[in-house]
């Protein structure tokens, strides 16, 4: 039976890590339906007890979130209403038992096209802050993700936050999910949309889709398109098939066909972007 | 905490307990096997299902996702720990437990919520709810019990005579909220091996074991295999038909059969890795699946009547139709599991079943045993609908057993379960039929294939049932069907609830709506007008009486118009929501198809004044426990609440039968009723006591009483016969039917039941995405026995009907864990009205017929007529996934 580490503190946690290079747990809610065995084979890491690893903190430059903040804490977080967005995925992250456990490291990690939190921490210019022995790097969420399972984590390194710029954290926000019941779903697609308006105009736009390719992706065409516009009802018709198809490569699967989801993308995007038009209640999700 | 094994402190329902356990065990696990609180139910060790809600700190989590070595210092609530909480209660007096696996899961979800909000909306329950899957009840009825939790409990038990059309509480039910239920994984004796199987990575393929012993001796453990195996290692649930192996001989025919038994003791054969198991496996060329059915055909089931190829030629308008259906699985929320032991020379085998005697004839058939030494003792079955029909592990872990002498006992994991068992019948159909210029069927052609799978399992009733089903309940003059059950290297298809009639109702029901469009009528006048009357033959040339699908129909009606009327007020011109209404029906012939299909019921008054009833009707939350009691208890003329159950325990028990073919309140009942009916002739006899005399039993004294005299039968002075009973009534009841002939003509069932359903939906015409808001459900049960029950079997089928129609699709393979495979979940189901209608049938037990698998038949083709009347949309393959509505709704839009 190998070993079950659970340190108290980040440096016995790297320290740990570096010699053992286990595998980090926290949540275990893909750890635990990724094996049918009675326990996780090891060596485990597991760092749910390392305090300062949980939870939100503010400063200037960033807000940033403890690796081991679970779905529900975001839930329960003071954020501005450019989190509304990682509010309403969290809501629909499996269910309030996956919130409680699940975190938001181990949503990044897991790497899984559908993961439901990267679409939006990527609508939120998020960084990946990666600490190991060796010292600590900072990496754009897009960059972090590399493929479907897999990012650019070394085994001696521990997420250790995700940081949402202060630049970022501005603007109204949105995200939908579609998928084929209510609860517990994996998405067929996923839209996130912010939104940062100056009298009326759209001064910034970050929109990013999941689901519909290895990797969630940003739409910067879209996102370019939109800037200087102005945020009413007519905004959605900039939202072309065409230019959501460009910036994806969905795939075929048992949920749904790739020509689906370009459509589903679209129209998720469309409706997305006329609930944040002031005033309107826009178009049923 | 770096040892991979210490003692870890868990503080438990306020208790402190110290176990030696690895940090990284599920929770489950330690709790389950590591501490016998067996209340925290497994249904798919990821998260998928719930069952194993657990509260931490008051929060929902499952413990199956959370390492034991997380959870030191905090307080761990389980079901254990809830005594007496109101919400219990509640789920009784709501129905809300049918089989009980979710009720552990769902109770802990709900108390969590109440705890921060005592009382919650319908939608905030459902939220709360959301990540526990239910397979039986549509969630309605654990909806109202949250809702509803503080009100007070309802009253008595119904007095003697008064059981029969009371909504009591089943009378199984207080384990089931208390987490004291044996289901097939809740039992361990002492010294019990663990049993695991090795499977089939693929199929076909052939496969040449390597040095079993070598491996056994090298890790500590035995290995079985079909050489093994006593007797005749050939077992399937229609004799003539038996073909399955229960540990595969030399090639495999579906991924996921079993070729292996490794068992020994637990702790080591749960660290097992099976993938260095000695073994070669060599893939081989299709060809037939078995050799003795060269052309892959098991068999093909054909109803003839008149001449529907001219009917059709002379008809004023023909529709055709065809459709495609996927393998669904059964989904059951509890894998299976069970345990064998020895007493003296009989093997005892407690596992989910839904057939016990057939467990018991099949086990000793492949163990070389005489039926006597196999004892079949069903465990609590957490849900069935049809899959746990067939054996599964009983002959594995009876090996095992019977080889070492010591207690075995195996649990399925989710994927083993999925993958191995039986599923519902994909179906390929096309169908045709004509009307005359009013309206009238004139003629009908059905056709259909079936993919049986690698072995026969329950083909033959399904080929048998759909051509016999599939005209529905309508007069349909001149008639040809036929469906063919054909192998294939799948999963087998065996029993799921209708044996192919739900998929044949489909097409026939999409068929209708197309005619009904051809000639201008109403949808619901068309089948008003086309209903079976009394009198008139069905497609097999039986006249019936009591056909209740007309009444069923008329009850719609006012629910018809209003659906309309809402949906047309609804839809807005332009908007991208589309609102539209389905309507369909169903009958179902309860019983087996013209094959004999008794059942026996055994009452009995101890001398300590005891009322015994062996209620032998395998109960899987369907209510039979509670149903046959009731019938039974009218009969004799004392109070329900006096009755002990003894269950079908194949050595105390007479046979019922199987649970299949909503057979059990009819043929069970009507035994009950016989031997209630027998038991009080008896007492009035002895009592020398007119027919209206009551009965009361005061310990050991039963007195008989009237407006003119009271006399007493003192059981304690009676002579107790051998099976310990002062007084006691065995009756049998076999419902008459004739056999079919090479036509299909005949009576295959002597009681039918009916029933139809309106789905109200939207669909989102730019996602494809479908919303069923409501569904109106009018069935005829001739007489209702228990309305709470029944009104749970409607949800609970409509459930399953709607996860059909919208969002199951089991893909060999690919699918087996519960979130590639969807099922709906609390936030999916529509409101739903039940209307009950009662056309007495002259056979049934005063009257009732069936229901179990009539509820589901029209919920799929009511949906889809309700996707087409929003959309124009012809889904021509099942479900009706948001990729496929959307491509359909282009197609319709040209």
């Amino acid at each position: 039976m190998a070993p079950y580490h659970r340190p108290e503190t980040l440096d016995d946690a790297l320290t740990l890590l570096a010699r053992t290079q286990a595998r980090v747990a926290a949540g275990c809610t893909d750890l635990f339906p990724a094996t049918e065995r009675p326990s996780l084979t090891g060596p485990v890491l597991d760092v749910t007890a390392i305090p300062t690893l949980r939870g939100i903190q503010r400063d200037e430059d960033f807000i940033r979130i403890g690796a081991t903040t679970t779905w529900t804490d975001v839930i329960g977080a003071d954020l501005p209403p450019a989190f509304d967005m990682l509010k309403e995925a969290a809501r629909e992250v499996g269910s309030a038992q996956i919130q409680n456990a699940g975190t938001i490291a181990g949503n990044l990690c897991n790497a899984s096209p559908a993961a439901d939190g990267v679409p939006c921490l990527l609508a939120l210019d998020a960084e990946v802050e990666l600490t190991s022995v060796r010292g600590r790097r900072c990496l754009p969420l897009s960059a972090f993700i590399t493929g479907v399972r897999e990012t650019v984590c070394a085994a001696d390194e521990l997420v250790t936050a995700v940081l949402v710029p202060a630049t970022a954290t501005r603007g109204q926000s949105r995200f939908l999910k579609l998928g084929a019941r209510k609860y517990l779903v994996i998405s067929i697609a996923m839209v996130a949309v912010r939104l940062d308006t100056t009298a009326g105009q759209i001064a910034n736009a970050a929109i990013a889709v999941g689901a519909c390719s290895a990797v969630a992706t940003r739409l910067p065409k879209l996102e370019t398109a939109l800037i200087g516009q102005a945020l009413d009802p007519g905004i959605v018709s900039r939202v072309t098939e065409p230019s959501v198809a460009d910036a994806l490569n969905p795939i075929d699967d048992i949920r749904a066909d790739a020509t689906y989801r370009t459509i589903a993308a679209t129209h998720l995007i469309r409706r997305a972007l006329s609930t944040l038009v002031p005033n309107t209640t826009g178009a049923a999700a | 905490m770096n040892q991979a094994f210490e003692t870890v402190s868990l503080r438990i329902n306020g208790k402190t307990v110290a176990v030696p356990v690895p940090a990284g065990r599920r929770l489950s696990q330690v709790l389950r096997d590591d501490l016998g609180m067996i209340g925290t139910k497994v249904g798919c060790d990821a998260g998928d299902c719930g069952a194993c809600t657990v509260l931490l700190d008051g929060a929902p989590v499952c413990a199956c996702l959370t390492p034991v070595g997380q959870v030191g210092g905090r307080a761990i609530q389980t079901v254990e720990g809830l005594t007496d909480h109101p919400l219990q209660a509640s789920f009784l007096r709501h129905g809300a437990a049918q089989c009980g696996i979710c009720t552990p899961g769902m109770l802990m979800a709900g108390v969590a919520l109440l705890e921060t909000n005592p009382t919650p909306t319908r939608a905030e329950a459902e939220d709360a709810l959301g990540g526990v899957l239910c397979r039986c009840t549509g969630y309605a009825k654990i909806i109202d019990a949250i809702v509803d939790h503080g009100k007070t409990p309802s009253g008595n038990a119904p007095a003697s005579g008064r059981a029969v059309g009371a909504a009591i509480e089943r009378l199984d039910g207080v384990p089931k909220v208390s987490g004291t239920e044996i289901y097939g994984a809740d039992h361990t004796p002492d010294g019990t091996l663990l049993v695991r199987v090795l499977r089939a990575p693929g199929a076909p393929m052939a496969f040449q074991f390597g040095d079993l012993h070598g491996w056994a001796a090298t890790h500590g453990v035995m290995v079985f295999t079909a050489d093994d195996i006593p007797g005749e290692n050939c077992y399937g649930a229609i004799p003539p038909f038996a073909d399955q192996p229960a540990l595969a001989i030399a090639h495999a025919r579906l991924q996921g059969e079993a070729i292996a038994l490794i068992a020994g003791e637990t702790s080591r054969v749960e660290a097992l890795d099976l993938d260095g198991f000695p073994v070669t496996w060599t893939p081989m060329p299709d060809g037939p699946v078995h050799t003795a059915r060269p052309d892959d055909t098991l068999i093909t089931g054909r109803v003839l009547r008149g001449d529907a190829q001219t009917a059709l030629d002379d008809a004023e308008h023909v529709a055709d139709v065809s459709v495609a259906t996927p393998y669904v699985e059964h989904a059951y929320i509890e894998p299976e599991a069970g345990v064998a032991w020895m007493e003296g020379d009989t093997l005892v085998i407690q596992a989910c079943t839904q057939a016990p005697v057939m467990d018991r004839d099949d086990t000793a058939k492949v163990l070389g045993l005489p039926p006597e030494h196999v004892r079949i003792i069903p465990a609590a079955a957490g849900g069935g609908f049809g899959s746990k029909l067939d054996l599964s592990l009983q002959p594995l872990i009876g090996l095992v057993t019977l080889k070492t002498g010591q207690p075995a006992r195996m649990v399925y994991t989710r994927s083993e379960s999925m993958a191995s068992t039986t599923k519902r019948h994909p179906a390929r159909m096309t169908a045709r039929a004509g009307i005359d210029a009013d309206g009238r069927l004139t003629g009908m052609e059905f056709d259909g294939d079936f993919n049986t799978g690698a072995y026969a399992s329950w083909g033959p009733t399904v080929s048998g049932r759909v051509p016999v089903h599939a005209s529905g309940p309508y007069y349909v003059p001149h008639y040809k069907a036929e469906a063919r059950a054909i192998h294939s290297f799948l999963p087998s298809s065996g029993a799921f609830r209708g044996f192919g009639v739900p998929q044949a109702a489909i097409a026939q029901e999409k068929l209708f709506d197309r005619l009904a469009t051809a000639c201008d009528m109403d949808r619901l006048a068309f089948r008003r007008l086309n209903a079976l009357q009394d009198g008139q033959s069905t497609p097999c040339g039986q006249v019936l009486q009591g056909v209740g699908i007309s009444a069923c129909l008329e009850a719609l009606a006012p629910h018809w118009q209003d659906a309309l009327d809402r949906a047309e007020a609804a839809n807005n011109p332009g908007s991208i929501i589309r609102h539209g209404v389905g309507v369909a029906s169903c009958w179902y012939g309860c019983g087996n198809t013209a094959l004999p299909n008794p059942s026996t019921i055994r009452l009995g008054l101890t001398p300590d004044g005891q009322i015994i009833l062996h209620q032998g009707a395998t109960d899987i939350g369907q209510g039979a426990n509670t149903v046959v009691a009731q019938i039974c208890a009218d009969a004799l003329g004392l109070a329900v609440d006096r009755f002990t159950l003894i269950g079908p325990d194949t050595a105390i028990t007479p046979d019922c039968g199987k649970t299949s073919a909503s057979r059990q309140t009819y043929v069970t009942g009507k035994a009950a009723l016989l031997a209630g009916q027998a038991l009080r002739a008896q007492i009035l006899s002895l009592s020398n006591m007119g027919p209206d005399a009551t009965l009361s039993l005061e310990n050991d004294r039963l007195v008989v009483s009237d407006a003119r005299a009271s006399r007493t039968i003192l059981l304690s002075d009676m002579l107790p016969d051998a099976n310990g009973y002062a007084l006691a009534a065995e009756e049998t009841y076999d419902p008459p039917t004739t056999p079919l002939d090479e036509n299909g003509q005949g009576a295959p069932y002597a009681v039918y039941g009916y029933g139809a359903q309106i789905a109200e939906l939207a669909v989102d015409t730019e996602l494809g995405t479908v919303k069923v808001t409501k569904i109106t459900a009018a069935h005829d049960l001739g007489r209702v026995i228990n309305p709470l029950l029944a009104e749970g079997q409607v949800q609970g089928g409509i459930a399953q009907g709607l996860g059909m129609a919208l969002m199951e699709e089991f893909i060999p393979g690919r699918t087996e864990n519960l979130h590639d495979y969807l099922i709906p979940t609390t936030g999916d189901m529509p409101e739903i009205e039940t209307i009950f209608v009662e056309v007495p049938d002259p056979e049934g037990p005063l009257g009732a017929k069936g229901l179990g698998e009539h509820v589901l038949i029209p919920t799929a083709p009511a949906i889809l007529n309700a996707i087409r009347h929003a959309t124009g949309a012809e889904i021509t393959q099942l479900p009706a996934l948001p990729h496929r509505v959307l491509a359909a709704i282009r197609a319709a839009q040209g």
